[in-house]
């Protein structure tokens, strides 16, 4: 009995040594910034992308002094790219780093599962890219800086009907995502509108890796092209099978596709397929090419449009606070509130009155296992 | 027509993979009345030791894509997923049926590579926390700490589950949580009979299921081992008696089942090249339907039942809703629990779970 009792007491010494880190709290002297994302998961370059892009925001400004005197620190958490997740860890940030704003997701799913924590905290959340329209319908403290879901589904509706002159397209949608349901429904209507037919509308799941049989439906209606506003990981494995069930039409898709594992999974399946983007980095603007050419001695990779709106983001973001002149929430909110033709990497932002970005979108091709560029769509 | 005979073969070859998972479930389940819940996790793990193979600078430099390098593949993710499932058995189960010294000793070291990383997150501090682990288990033995070896069906089944989180969860900590694409290894083509498209490598793994599924009945039916094997489900007790080490005939059946395990995580991995820690779960789950729907403890009825559970879920989705493709065989399930709990080729006997 006494040699249990010890055994038990020198365990919960070792828990209470484990678990009994300090509070993560702001100094005086900086300013915090929450940050979460998916670093790991099935869209995990979305989060590491944005994350990359956030840093090299961060850095620049604390190399030029930080804001109103104080240093700038990003605390990021991950969310496993769970939405249940990225509520737990956005209420983590705010009640116990005390964080003055946030930064995330690229998601809608997850940005919507946690902008109710920050709106009811009175905290403002800038999502870098979360398309979906209902984000900022959530609440005055949440703000995007990348055009909505109705634009982007109405560009690839136009873009197929209109440049490629289709009229059959099927479209088969992740029906457990947020983003893919309100791209799908946006692209149907307006395909319609334009005078296209709908030949086929299948659906599958996030986590899924059979698509055969949604495929050998598709298949049988003959269409010209495929719309698929999924993200890469999915739509690699579709390309894929697509090929192997004899499918030699090519795919369309949104900005969910943008991911530098988009081509190695899908591999030449993809070669032909077209998606919608927030920009490209074969645009000759000076700004797009410095911040390409810093992004590649950095991180040895090309940005994806995820690391340029994250870049922008976290740029908005500081900008706000330089010019609310204050680290208090609702002053940055108002600040926020107020960004009118903010030029970042990704075209110039300006926000409307519902906490929106209005900018245009560009038309990828991958080409050779690369993407190029194809046209701008503007709203 | 023509969709409805491509719709054929796709649930086809999404069954075949089913049907690799549920042999070795079946089998395990056949000689030991054990659900083996961590039979996913080695799927799993087989998956993962592929990629690395596939992956090595040995494999890429000596190797290129052709059959040979399948079967290279192949067999090393099978070794090395008899050798955990050997392990598992060692040291989960078996200090649940009989003493087993050094029980503690590695669990412990488990547990202190995971504090030895929580504190250094360098090798050698993992390697300090290993090794301190393993002393701590050590003399906790000494004093007389020990698993209490009292054999009951229901405790060996919850340690297996408990293996199974382990596995899943140290998997994500090891192998990274991201999930990683599997590189084609074997060539592809695709066939085109009468307006069907025919994937060369779908037909590989039915055709691999079919020769695995034969072996099996083979090494159970037909050799000494596999009478030693029968006569441990017959009566573990009587067996020993007879002079068969039993200890060794169930560290076997684990062995073969976990290799059967390995070898589906890498045919499922060509025809779905994304893998991941959490990868076995419903896999899992769904051979272990079809494994039940086909009379658990029979080879040739798991095979059945993995055909008829893809078939079932293809139509589901390609004739209903895709929401319905995981419901559909848990309702198949939920039937053949309650029209003939034995299964379909299963024998008329009761057991207990």
């Amino acid at each position: 009995m006494k040699r249990r009792s010890w055994i038990q007491a020198s365990f919960l010494l070792c828990t209470t040594v484990l678990t009994s880190c300090s509070r993560d709290q702001g100094q005086g002297d900086e300013i915090l910034i929450g940050e979460y994302g998916s670093l790991t998961g099935t869209t995990a370059t979305f989060g590491i992308s944005t994350m990359n892009g956030i840093e090299m925001a961060l850095d620049e400004v604390n190399q030029s002094g930080g804001l109103l005197g104080k240093t700038v620190r990003v605390i990021v958490e991950d969310d496993q790219g769970r939405p249940e997740e990225a509520q737990t860890v956005v209420t983590k940030l705010i009640t116990r780093n005390r964080v003055v704003a946030l930064l995330g997701e690229v998601a809608s799913s997850r940005t919507l599962a946690a902008a109710p924590v920050a709106q009811q905290m009175g905290i403002p959340m800038v999502s870098p890219s979360s398309t979906n329209p209902a984000v900022t319908e959530v609440g005055d403290f949440i703000f995007r800086v990348c055009f909505i879901d109705p634009f982007q589904g109405l560009v690839m509706a136009k873009f197929a009907a209109q440049s490629l002159q289709l009229t059959d397209v099927a479209v088969l949608r992740d029906i457990k995502n947020d983003y893919s349901v309100g791209l799908a429904d946006v692209f149907v209507e307006n395909f319609r509108a334009l005078g296209g037919t709908i030949v086929a509308d299948e659906g599958y799941s996030e986590g899924d890796t059979d698509f055969s049989a949604q495929l050998t439906s598709i298949r049988a209606r003959r269409p010209q092209a495929i719309f698929v506003p999924g993200y890469y990981t999915e739509v690699g494995l579709i390309a894929r099978q697509a090929k192997s069930l004899g499918i030699e039409v090519p795919l369309l898709g949104g900005d969910g596709w943008d991911s530098p594992s988009l081509i190695e999974i899908g591999g030449a399946a993809l070669e032909g397929s077209y998606f919608s983007n927030h920009y490209s980095v074969d645009d000759p603007s000076p700004a797009i090419q410095k911040f390409v050419g810093d992004y590649r001695a950095r991180y040895g990779a090309t940005p994806d449009a995820l690391a340029g709106l994250g870049y922008d983001a976290a740029q908005i973001l500081f900008d706000a606070i330089r010019r609310a002149g204050s680290a208090d929430p609702t002053a940055i909110r108002d600040a926020l509130a107020q960004t009118k033709d903010f030029a970042g990497v990704t075209g110039v932002t300006t926000l409307d009155e519902n906490r929106n970005a209005v900018k245009p979108a560009v038309v990828l091709q991958v080409n050779d296992g690369k993407l190029a560029y194809v046209e701008t769509i503007n709203p | 027509m023509e969709t409805f005979l491509q719709q054929l073969v796709n649930g086809i070859s999404q069954g075949s993979a089913y049907a690799l998972i549920a042999l070795g479930y079946t089998m395990v389940y056949g000689v030991l009345k054990l659900i083996n819940f961590a039979h996913s996790d080695v799927y799993m793990f087989g998956a993962f030791m592929g990629f690395y193979i596939a992956n090595s600078s040995w494999f890429q430099a000596t190797m290129g894509t052709s059959v040979l390098s399948g079967v290279v593949v192949l067999l090393g993710a099978m070794v090395l997923a008899s050798m955990l499932g050997i392990l598992i058995e060692r040291f989960a189960y078996r200090p649940g049926r009989s003493p087993s010294p050094g029980t503690l000793a590695f669990w412990f070291g488990i547990l202190g590579a995971g504090f030895g990383y929580l504190l250094g997150k360098t090798p050698g501090a993992v390697a300090a926390g290993v090794l301190a682990g393993i002393v701590v288990g050590v003399i906790l033995e000494k004093w007389g700490v020990r698993p209490r070896a009292q054999s009951s069906s229901l405790k060996i089944l919850i340690i297996a589950i408990g293996v199974s989180f382990f596995l899943e969860n140290s998997g994500q900590q090891v192998f990274g949580a991201d999930p990683k694409f599997f590189p084609q290894i074997i060539p592809t083509k695709v066939l085109n009979v009468a307006g069907l498209s025919l994937d060369s490598q779908k037909l590989t793994v039915l055709g691999v299921a079919i020769v695995l599924m034969v072996l099996l009945n083979v090494i159970v039916n037909y050799t000494k081992t596999g009478k030693a094997m029968r006569a441990v489900s017959f009566n573990l007790d009587a067996a020993r008696l007879m002079g068969i080490n039993t200890d060794r005939i169930i560290a076997f059946t684990f062995g073969l089942g976990s290799a059967l395990a390995g070898a589906g995580g890498i045919l499922v991995s060509l025809m779905y090249p994304k893998i991941d820690p959490l990868m076995g779960i419903l896999p899992g789950l769904k051979a272990f339907v079809a494994a039940v729907l086909g009379g658990i403890g029979n080879i040739t009825g798991a095979m059945f039942g993995g055909l008829i559970i893809g078939l079932a879920e293809v139509m589901a989705v390609g004739y209903g809703q895709s929401t319905y493709r995981d419901a559909i065989a848990f309702v198949i399930l939920v039937l053949i629990l309650l029209i003939k709990p034995t299964g379909i080729m299963g024998k008329g006997m009761v057991e207990k779970v």
